[in-house]
């Protein structure tokens, strides 16, 4: 397959609507995806990103909008005819074929003569590296093999696109973490224009050239995984993205900056603040834990709490801070000497310009994982 | 557990097993037996009552003509059946259970109230004894033997493989062929051979609907059982419940067989 290394098809999503009945899936949703590009749709479930796929894909029609891939229109292009890779988290292998014969049927179905359907076949088998299991059946292979031979299937016709959902869902932690690697590396040999979909923001960020994060039906930002964790444009974002500590409360502007309330403490962060209530978000590694007696700097912001967990990591300690106004805090430190015990008064400290102001959306974790209405 | 109560477990088996088979059995010696009686057990041994069966032009008569039944209904009715319940498959759950309830009526009503309807309907219509009428009737109780079975091939079937199909650049029709008739075969092929035994059992409809020009087995069964009472009829049986069981015990084998894999 190395020979047929291609550029990838562009994707064009512009302003796709998706209703069912009263129900906003997709809410007039525009992105592009550059030829070549591994893009994720990330976000919670319900979150718009596998109808956006199954739109890609033709498996849904939409509403409203359009979309093109490459330079063409596919809104009136039944699903066969799109010519687009798809690997489902339920591997949909076809169980009445053996690995070779799952291979060798979308070749079949365009007519690819069989000497160069069996070579064709060999490389895509070679590509995912199980040569040896061709005449298996799918009921014989473990679930890691038979979604490598779901990858197989979905690229051996060399499609400019291929389009995954949840692909790595169904497998356990440490296969799903070598099969990330394999992916990228296929990503990488192909040259084709991967979609990936998948609400684990690790593996967004382990796989992608760009990240989508979904939710409610809209993009929320599109970016790179630095983007995102660093310069989250949404409080959504930044929650969804790696951890991270979010203050609120009272907010008043001080000069170019904008300070926030938390019980009796203010802290601030550089900007000026929109309307509405207002947060400030910090991630884990940019916060110092010090003592109470620890001397006052002025040139950084500092709240109190008290130690209401702690987790060892291995390659450091993560502490979560419960403050004054019994939000939580999340600290990440290497290991120290005296490490802080739980219960203990300690003061979180952190640069003005390490924390980000952000509109309060009134996201929670509990939106994030699916479970608010 | 003991031995005893093993043991009796084991005789309580065997005993309902023979009292479930015994009667089929009984008909077997009957069949060789060498004087004109149905009594049992039978004196002596003669394959007479074979010949006579094929021999006497009323028992081949009546044999193709029910072969002739049997194969028409079975395909009729496969291909109806399997498409209905295709179609209930996809349809929602409600109007779904309506309509299957209607497909399957002809399982549930008596025989005999069937057999008077069809009856009164066919000597307007001058179906009686003729090829259409037996298959139209046949077919109808047929049918629900194929959805039933083709239903329950469905219910396992995985409907996303259709639709990993067409991402692969499969038309609706080219997947039916190559994933879903493949995959549902084993449903397909033990309704198909319910609907050929339905038909080829069938008494009572075709006792209503027969006539001199055209009558089927069973009928021609009865008929002699009422009017020579002579071992013929056991050899017949015999022969029936011999294909029957190959039928029957070749679907069984084909349906685990393509299930395990």
């Amino acid at each position: 397959m190395a020979e047929t290394r291609h550029r990838g098809a562009a994707v064009d999503i512009r302003a796709v609507t998706k209703t069912y009945g009263s129900f906003t899936a997709l809410d007039d949703v525009s992105l592009r995806v550059e030829p070549g590009q591994f893009m994720t749709f990330l976000g919670p479930s319900g979150s718009g990103k596998t109808t956006t796929l199954n739109v890609i894909a033709g498996f849904t029609d939409l509403t409203r909008g359009e979309i093109l891939i490459g330079d063409r229109s596919v809104g009136g292009l039944p699903a066969h005819k799109r010519n687009v890779g798809v690997v489902f988290q339920h591997y949909a292998l076809f169980p009445h074929m053996t690995v070779t014969g799952n291979l060798a049927y979308p070749l079949k179905l365009r007519r690819v003569a069989a000497a160069e359907r069996d070579r064709r076949v060999a490389a895509a088998l070679d590509m995912v590296r199980l040569t040896d299991f061709a005449h298996r059946y799918p009921s014989e292979l473990s679930g890691g093999q038979q979604q490598r031979v779901a990858l197989a299937r979905a690229m051996v016709f060399d499609p400019p696109l291929l389009l995954m959902d949840e692909p790595l869902g169904a497998l356990d932690k440490k296969l799903r973490e070598w099969l990330q690697l394999e992916i990228k590396r296929i990503h990488r040999e192909l040259g084709t224009t991967f979609v990936y979909v998948t609400h684990d923001q690790e593996e967004a960020l382990a796989l992608s050239d760009r990240i989508a994060v979904f939710n409610k039906g809209r993009i929320e930002q599109v970016g790179s995984g630095s983007d995102l964790y660093d310069r989250p444009q949404t409080l959504f974002v930044g929650r969804f993205i790696g951890e991270s500590t979010v203050l609120t409360g009272a907010h008043e502007t001080r000069g170019q900056e904008t300070a926030i309330r938390v019980g009796d403490e203010w802290v601030a962060a550089p900007g000026l603040a929109g309307e509405g209530r207002q947060a400030l978000l910090v991630r884990p590694e940019k916060i110092t834990l010090v003592r109470e007696d620890a001397a006052a700097d002025p040139a950084l912001n500092q709240l109190s709490g008290r130690v209401g967990e702690a987790i060892y990591l291995g390659s450091g300690v993560k502490y979560e801070v419960t403050l004054a106004d019994g939000s939580r805090g999340v600290v990440r430190m290497a290991l120290t000497d005296r490490p802080f015990a739980l219960g203990e008064p300690v003061r979180m400290r952190w640069r003005k310009e390490d924390a980000r102001l952000l509109p309060d959306d009134g996201s929670s974790l509990a939106a994030q994982s699916g479970e608010e209405p | 557990m003991n031995l005893f109560t093993r043991l009796s477990i084991w005789l309580f088996c065997a005993a309902v097993a023979v009292w479930l088979v015994a009667p089929t059995l009984v008909i077997v010696p009957i069949s060789f037996a060498q004087k004109k009686s149905l009594a049992f057990p039978p004196d002596g041994f003669s394959l007479q009552w074979y010949a006579n069966l094929f021999q006497n032009p009323e028992w081949s008569r009546s044999i193709i003509s029910s072969l002739k039944v049997a194969v028409i209904v079975a395909a009729v009715a496969t291909i109806i059946g399997t498409v209905a319940a295709l179609g209930l498959e996809r349809m929602k759950a409600r109007p779904a259970g309506l309509v299957r309830a209607i497909l399957i009526t002809p399982m549930i009503v008596p025989g005999v109230v069937m057999a008077i309807g069809i009856y009164a309907v066919y000597l307007d219509h001058q179906l009686v004894g003729t090829l259409t009428g037996y298959v139209l009737a046949h077919s109808m109780l047929a049918i629900p033997f194929v959805v039933i079975a083709v239903g329950a091939s469905l219910s396992v079937f995985d409907a996303r493989l259709e639709t990993a199909a067409a991402s692969l650049g499969a038309s609706r029709l080219a997947t039916f062929f190559t994933i879903t008739l493949p995959l549902i075969a084993p449903g397909i092929l033990s309704g198909l051979l319910f609907a050929f035994v339905t038909s080829f059992d069938e008494v009572i409809v075709a006792l209503f609907i027969n006539s001199p020009a055209m009558k089927t087995l069973p009928v021609q069964i009865y008929a002699s059982m009422t009017r020579d009472s002579d071992p013929t009829v056991a050899a017949v049986g015999t022969l029936m419940f011999a294909a029957t069981t190959i039928i029957i015990a070749a679907g069984l084998w084909f349906g685990t067989r393509r299930r395990r894999s």
